[in-house]
């Protein structure tokens, strides 16, 4: 009898089929040539709902090969539900190792941080993004976005600038900072905190974003020129966390996490769960270094 | 065009219709006729063959009445809309070479912020009512280059003093101001950049006497002080007599008189200009 190969597995290697993969490969590397644009593509139905971490995972799935290392982070976490499930999903349909240590990994999906642990050339890192479109909040329309975008009409993004450091004394954009990439497009930042902002601009490694129910593409190639918006008179800054250390750790230059313990008391501990776990076992650690983290006494 | 440049706006052939026009749609509308729908496409003339010249400081006034098209040639110079056919000319832009109604959109958007200011009949048309009037002159200085927000906080608070808005209320929303204020702030957004050209769209109307008053005043007296050129759009001619020097009479999307705005109100030639200065004054 012969041997039915064609059906013997049920997936695909990493679940997408093959066209598709290639769409969205073709897609991230129109992404890559215009920094900041946000590429259309097709969006493939995943076995999680649109806007659980799709667009991140169609990313992973299109460029992750049988010698990948993967690590999945949720706010951090390596240990998050989102986190967990989604890294089962990677490991079944590809059988690829996956890691909880940020040096080792060589493909990083994330949802809402970027590692403490510098990112190297050998690493891609690749953004879950909820909503790419950095203009909606000024803006409702699709159609005059995409203008906007297309004439680098931003006078509106920094009105609402203007307007947020009029009423509170601040820019009062936690997370989800706008920067503008390469002189050009403005990108939302997929939310991460501002703490991580300055570790787009002239990095080693390659940010892929994924917004898989917007069906929206975009990058940060390495060392492209990435700015926080900022007015001359009125500064970027970096969280600051009132000048607490890490209570676990006592370390200070770290996103730090606040905690309500059992006693009420209010404490800080570092966010990033491999970086804490390597501090607390006394392991070496290569954190990112930028002017804002060296502004901060240790 | 021509070197004789002492023209700031020149405009030729502005013609703008909305549907399918046919081979006679512009013999067939008109004043003569009495209407601007082409019997045989239906389609509507809003403003046909405008054709005129604008010198630098001058205040032109277009007056006529509702539905006669002179709201739709000011926003066509403003581009609000798309014309369907001729053209316009604007001395500081290209040295007065291009045609500005067919430059690109990003052009176009730029022309708008250092070349032209546009006060609306309806403040909301104008202004972002979700922003603060202070943010909303910074939304003109911003789109010019300007990133101090003290510096633009320096240069609106000036603004705001200039059209009598007290400087305290520069972070309140529009939204909370009274009708003549709200036209107010829009006069000081539609000034930020010191344009050359200003396009003035009814602004009184709707307006208590007083207040109206008050506002016309005050584009005199900017006239006055920074040179402004301004086309003047009302139905109302006590207001084009105020403060134009040359007037344009539109009927039926046509410009059926123009001259001196105080020969026009003491001898009107045109039939329809007549009755307008015998019904009005």
């Amino acid at each position: 009898m012969i041997e039915n190969k064609k059906f013997r597995s049920r997936y695909n290697f990493a679940f997408i089929d093959e066209a598709t993969k290639k769409e969205i490969r073709r897609k991230l590397l129109k992404a890559v040539a215009i920094p900041g644009y946000q590429c259309p593509y097709s969006s493939p139905e995943m076995p999680i709902a649109r806007g659980w971490g799709t667009g991140g995972l169609h990313v992973t799935l299109a460029i992750i090969g049988r010698d990948d290392v993967f690590k999945i982070i949720d706010q951090g976490s390596d240990a998050s539900v989102n986190a967990c499930n989604l890294r089962d999903f990677v490991h079944a349909m590809t059988g690829c190792r996956t890691t909880f240590d940020t040096r080792e990994a060589t493909l990083i999906q994330t949802r809402h941080r970027i590692t403490e642990e510098f990112l190297t050339d050998k690493q891609i890192y690749i953004f879950q993004v909820p909503q790419p479109e950095p203009l909606r909040a000024v803006e409702r329309y699709e159609y005059r976005t995409r203008q906007m975008h297309g004439e680098a009409d931003y006078a509106k993004m920094w009105v609402s600038l203007y307007e947020s450091f009029v009423r509170h004394g601040d820019i009062m954009l936690g997370a989800g900072y706008p920067v503008k990439v390469n002189g050009r497009y403005i990108m939302a930042s997929s939310p991460i905190p501002r703490w991580d902002i300055p570790n787009f601009h002239q990095a080693e490694t390659l940010y892929l974003f994924g917004a898989g129910r917007e069906k929206r593409l975009y990058a940060i190639p390495p060392h492209t020129t990435v700015e926080p918006l900022e007015f001359e008179d009125v500064r970027f800054h970096i969280e600051d966390f009132n000048g607490e250390n890490c209570y676990q750790t006592g370390h200070r230059k770290a996103f730090l996490d606040e905690l309500y313990l059992d006693d009420g008391s209010k404490k800080y501990v570092v966010n990033d769960s491999n970086f804490l776990d390597k501090l607390k076992l006394g392991k070496s650690t290569h954190p990112f270094t930028n002017p804002y983290i060296n502004q901060i006494k240790a | 065009m021509s070197t004789d440049n002492q023209w700031l706006l020149r405009v030729r052939n502005l013609t703008k219709i909305y549907g399918e026009p046919g081979g006679r749609t512009l013999e067939l509308t008109g004043p003569e006729f009495n209407s601007n729908i082409c019997p045989d496409t239906d389609s509507i003339v809003a403003c046909a063959g405008i054709s005129f010249d604008l010198y630098a400081g001058e205040v032109l006034g277009i007056v006529g009445e509702s539905g006669s098209g002179k709201s739709t040639v000011v926003k066509l110079l403003y581009f609000d809309l798309e014309k369907t056919s001729g053209g316009a000319w604007l001395a500081p832009y290209e040295q007065g070479h291009a045609n500005i109604l067919e430059a690109s959109g990003q052009q176009k958007r730029r022309i708008r912020n250092y070349l032209m200011g546009m006060v609306y009949q309806n403040p909301r048309e104008g202004l972002n009512f979700g922003f603060s009037s202070g943010g909303n002159i910074a939304e003109k200085l911003i789109m010019a280059g300007q990133m101090h927000v003290g510096g633009i906080r320096e240069r609106a608070s000036y603004l705001l003093e200039k059209t009598e808005i007290p400087v305290r209320r520069m972070d309140d929303t529009p939204a909370t101001f009274s009708g003549g204020m709200q036209q107010r702030v829009q006069i000081s957004k539609a000034i930020a950049n010191n344009p050359p050209l200003l396009f003035l769209d009814e602004v009184t109307t709707g307006l208590d006497v007083s207040v109206q008053a008050r506002v016309l005043d005050l584009i005199r007296e900017l006239q006055q002080e920074l040179g402004i050129a301004m086309i003047v759009v009302s139905h109302d001619l006590s207001v084009i007599r105020m403060l134009t020097d040359r007037t344009l009479v539109m009927k039926n999307g046509r410009i059926v008189e123009s001259g001196l705005t105080d020969q026009i109100l003491q001898d009107p030639q045109h039939a329809y200009t007549q009755l307008l200065v015998s019904s009005l004054l």
